[in-house]
């Protein structure tokens, strides 16, 4: 167990909760972050935002001891406080939610919680103890759990939970959060966000790392941008506003509607009729599904995670057996356990931008060029030859695609891992963009992207339905939908529960659609 | 990923390590009251200071340069391929059927044909836990070192009530025909004029692993398939994405690599002995997992460390003979400490290396 955070009676009483001076990392040559110095003050929410590699992450990991700052200083409470790992962070009571949760899933989330801070040789022991604590902390921040559930079993935004309860556990009175809303659905935001604003009340200090500034505005008392690993500015949130903190971000004024004309649908190119579809935990996640897109058009599907639109993308791109129909351009193509592949789908001119482009879109120990390959090895054959791909003309292509979709470094001999978040996206892109499908379908295109990429990401998605391909675009975020689609269906459990026209929608009523509340006066 | 650069990823570490494990080895030599200076010199000299030791490094170096391909493919995988041992005792028993089957005319015609019959034996053996690991997820750790163990009785009881000859007492088959004598280094440098002693077991075999390596690389880094190995070695859902079916993957990779394992008997059952005897393998399989490990999975660097251990094995024979305070169990002391040293150790060397390498690029 860890020890008790900061001992009450040695903390200054008016002394900020955090303060970084001049803190200066750098990784080999790169310079994450340059001098930075912020004052958080105790019982605040702080918001730090900043565009991919901005040094954000890189900031937090320093205060939370994953890393070591080369120069500077880091106080808690007023005192200077070295912190050379995680376990000094957690003594100096401070917690951390990371983006990708840190929980074993086949454990229970008591297991999970008591993990690493058993105060006893005796498991059963420590788990009796804990399970009480653990109560306690539920009730006093309603932050209900069962303790015995397994965490595999939860959703995403109690997972979230867990992580929330495993911090307050270990007596954290300093929480940073990074990227807490990444993976949530609207409504769980919110509640996260009504949870953050009790531990706030209690006299806890709360960071939160993120992209979205509507959240920012929402939800923080201060906030700092952050850019090319320096603090740009920090201020008081009721004093700026989004526009403000974007210009900050990107140095430019940011666009955030992106220009395009209306939408001139063609014949229908994907026709998708009583898809069913089995999940990952052996459900039927997808449940009898008929969509269609037409040429020329981006049909969007809104909803909350877990949903069925991961296991929908999945069908589409021959990852996942269905069954039902798809067809394309007529054609219909075999999605059955034994056929169901990803060549198919491509071959039949379905390119797939999937949701997890690190899991799944690339490789990260290939080079650039080597996932441009990445299912369209077929392609890339030497002339009279059946074996050896044409690497040169692979080579060369690839450097032609990383120019056209602005993937920096231009090199295509840079490992995909060594990418920022939003190049390794752009390179995704280029590769399902650049052999100009008939059918293209996203999944979560700009999740965990910067602004300057989210906005050229969304140009290209216009640029190609311009160009005469049928888009069903899948996200969470419903301004993305909104900014993005011609037509939009909203999935609840498993179904398709409505379709609307975008331009005759709003958020309001898509958001009550997705929380599964169809009201018939509104169809 | 590593954050080490390429050269010293290839070389540095691995030179280290073996700095390292001579090192250790040579306490060892120093603790028993003997010269560790002068016992190198024995190996060094005995493995290749003469013709004679190149010739018996050489041959050694053959052995493990096929079990080391082996594991490098199916490492590239992501399988770990610990039944080259038993896969090369297979691949033994095709080379035996293959040259005892017909009166063979002419080494020219023996060779492939013996060639396909390894190779096919071998891929056979591994075909059993490919499929089991690709259909049903057994995992090939298990069941190749399991099949190592059928191996080696299987090959006992095809000596002993099989293929044994008529009237002959030891496990062994009936000699090879004339025919299917492969020829040794001695006779092929002498067709050029080259003087090389007779007795070493060096012979054309030699060539065909260094044509395996070629094919190697060029499977790996420029053909399709090697691409879709690779892939699926690092990323099995980016694979499936990929519309690779990681069914043929680990079937394919595991028949290419059981094929090179049993390829491995052509040096040792048609090159040296002209005859198959029980345990011709004599731990080559697991050398290749060292080898493949220290040469990175990369052809060449299975090539020079196929060399380094031909050298441990010849040097250690020698040291050996010359050496009476050093006896067999020592010299497979030094030669596990080798392999403990490059092959499992490596990130004891690894770690360090990056740190250093990261702080003389800061101080600059």
């Amino acid at each position: 167990m860890a020890a008790e955070a900061i001992d009450t009676a040695s903390r200054k009483p008016a002394a900020p909760a955090i303060e970084l001076r001049n803190i200066t990392k750098s990784f080999g040559s790169i310079r994450a972050n340059r001098n930075v110095s912020l004052t958080i003050e105790r019982g605040t929410i702080h918001g730090i935002v900043g565009e991919n590699g901005a040094g954000k992450s890189t900031l937090m990991s320093i205060l939370y001891g994953f890393y070591r700052a080369d120069e500077g200083e880091v106080r808690i409470h007023g005192i200077p406080t070295p912190i050379p790992d995680t376990r000094s962070a957690i003594r100096a009571g401070i917690g951390m939610v990371h983006q990708h949760f840190k929980l074993v899933h086949n454990l229970s989330v008591l297991e999970n919680i008591v993990l690493g801070a058993e105060d006893d040789f005796i498991l059963e022991r420590s788990l009796t103890r804990a399970r009480s604590l653990l109560l306690d902390l539920a009730r006093d921040h309603q932050l209900e759990i069962d303790p015995d559930a397994i965490v595999e079993k939860l959703s995403v935004g109690l997972q979230q939970r867990v992580e929330i309860l495993k911090a307050l556990f270990r007596r954290a009175d300093i929480l940073i959060l990074d990227e807490p809303t990444g993976v949530l659905a609207p409504s769980e935001a919110e509640r996260l966000f009504a949870i953050l604003r009790g531990l706030k009340n209690e006299g806890r200090t709360i960071v939160m790392i993120t992209h979205k500034l509507h959240e920012v505005m929402a939800v923080t008392d201060t906030v700092s941008v952050m850019r090319r690993g320096e603090m740009v500015t920090t201020c008081r949130t009721c004093e700026t506003d989004a526009g403000k903190l974007a210009e900050f971000m990107v140095g430019r004024k940011a666009l955030f509607r992106v220009a395009r004309d209306s939408a001139e649908p063609g014949e229908r190119v994907l026709d998708i009729q009583d898809l069913s579809v089995v999940g990952r935990r052996g459900n039927e996640a997808v449940r009898r599904v008929s969509l269609c897109v037409h040429r020329g058009e981006i049909a969007g599907i809104a909803g909350v995670t877990d949903n069925g639109q991961a296991e929908l993308l999945e069908a589409l791109g021959g990852i996942r057996p269905a069954t039902g129909t798809i067809r394309i351009a007529g054609r219909e193509i075999d999605c059955s356990r034994r056929a169901a592949s990803a060549r198919s789908m491509h071959e039949a001119g379905l390119a797939h931008v999937p949701e997890d482009r690190q899991q799944l879109g690339l490789v990260l120990d290939f080079r650039a060029w080597e996932n441009m390959a990445l299912g369209y090895q077929h392609r890339f054959r030497r002339p009279r030859s059946r074996l050896l791909m044409d690497i040169s003309a692979l080579q060369d292509l690839t450097a032609d695609r990383m120019r056209r979709f602005d993937v920096r470094p231009t090199n295509p001999s840079i490992l995909a891992g060594r990418l920022s978040g939003g190049n390794q996206q752009k390179l995704v892109v280029a590769r399902e963009f650049g052999n100009a499908p008939s059918v293209l379908v996203v999944g979560q295109p700009t999740r965990g992207v910067d602004i300057g990429a989210i906005e050229f990401i969304h140009r290209q998605i216009v640029a190609l339905r311009d160009a005469g391909a049928a888009i069903l675009l899948v996200s969470m975020d419903l301004d993305e939908i909104l900014a993005l689609t011609d037509r939009v269906a909203v999935m609840f459990d498993g179904r398709i529960v409505g379709e609307r026209i975008t331009a005759e929608t709003d958020a309001t009523e898509l958001g009550l659609m997705m929380a599964g509340v169809v009201t018939e006066s509104l169809q | 990923m590593t954050s080490l650069p390429r050269w010293a990823d290839t070389a540095l570490v691995p030179l280290f390590s073996l700095a390292l494990s001579l090192m250790v080895a040579g306490l060892m030599v120093l603790w028993i009251g003997e010269n560790p200076f002068h016992a190198l010199g024995i190996m060094l000299k005995g493995a290749v200071g003469t013709a004679y030791g190149w010739g018996y490094t050489l041959y050694y170096a053959t052995n493990f340069i096929f079990t080391g391909l082996a594991v490098a493919v199916a490492i590239h995988a992501g399988l770990f391929n610990i039944g080259a041992e038993g896969q090369a005792t297979v691949g033994g028993l095709g080379a035996a059927l293959v040259c005892l089957s017909l009166e063979w005319p002419h080494w020219s015609l023996a060779l492939p044909a013996a060639v396909c019959g390894a190779a096919l034996f071998g891929a056979a053996w591994a075909a059993v836990p490919a499929y089991l690991q690709a259909r049903h997820g057994s995992h090939i750790v298990i069941t190749t070192i399991m099949f190592n163990i059928i191996a080696s009785a299987l090959l006992v009881y095809l000596l002993v009530n099989v293929l044994r000859a008529p009237g002959q007492i030891a496990l062994e088959t009936a000699s090879f025909p004339p025919g299917a004598h492969l020829p040794t280094a001695h006779e092929i440098l002498g067709w050029m004029g080259i003087g090389f002693p007779k007795s070493p077991p060096l012979n054309i075999s030699l060539l065909l692993a260094l044509a395996g390596c070629m094919l190697v690389w060029v499977l790996i880094w420029r053909t399709r398939l090697g691409y879709e190995i690779r892939t699926f070695g690092f990323n099995e859902s980016a694979a499936i994405y990929a519309g690779i079916s990681p069914f043929r993957i680990v079937m394919t990779t595991l028949l290419i690599s059981g094929g090179l394992a049993g390829l491995m008997a052509i040096n040792t059952v048609m090159g040296e002995a002209e005859r198959l005897l029980n345990n011709a393998v004599q731990g080559a399989g697991f050398v290749g997992i060292a080898v493949a490990l220290m040469g990175r999975s990369h052809p060449v660097g299975i090539l020079l460390a196929s060399v380094l251990f031909g050298i441990l094995y010849q040097g250690g024979a020698e040291l050996e003979f010359h050496m009476p305070a050093i006896d067999r169990d020592m010299v497979i002391f030094i030669q596990a400490l080798v392999i403990l040293f490059v092959g499992a150790l490596d990130n004891m060397v690894r770690f360090p290396a990056e740190r250093l390498l990261a702080f003389i690029a800061r101080t600059r």
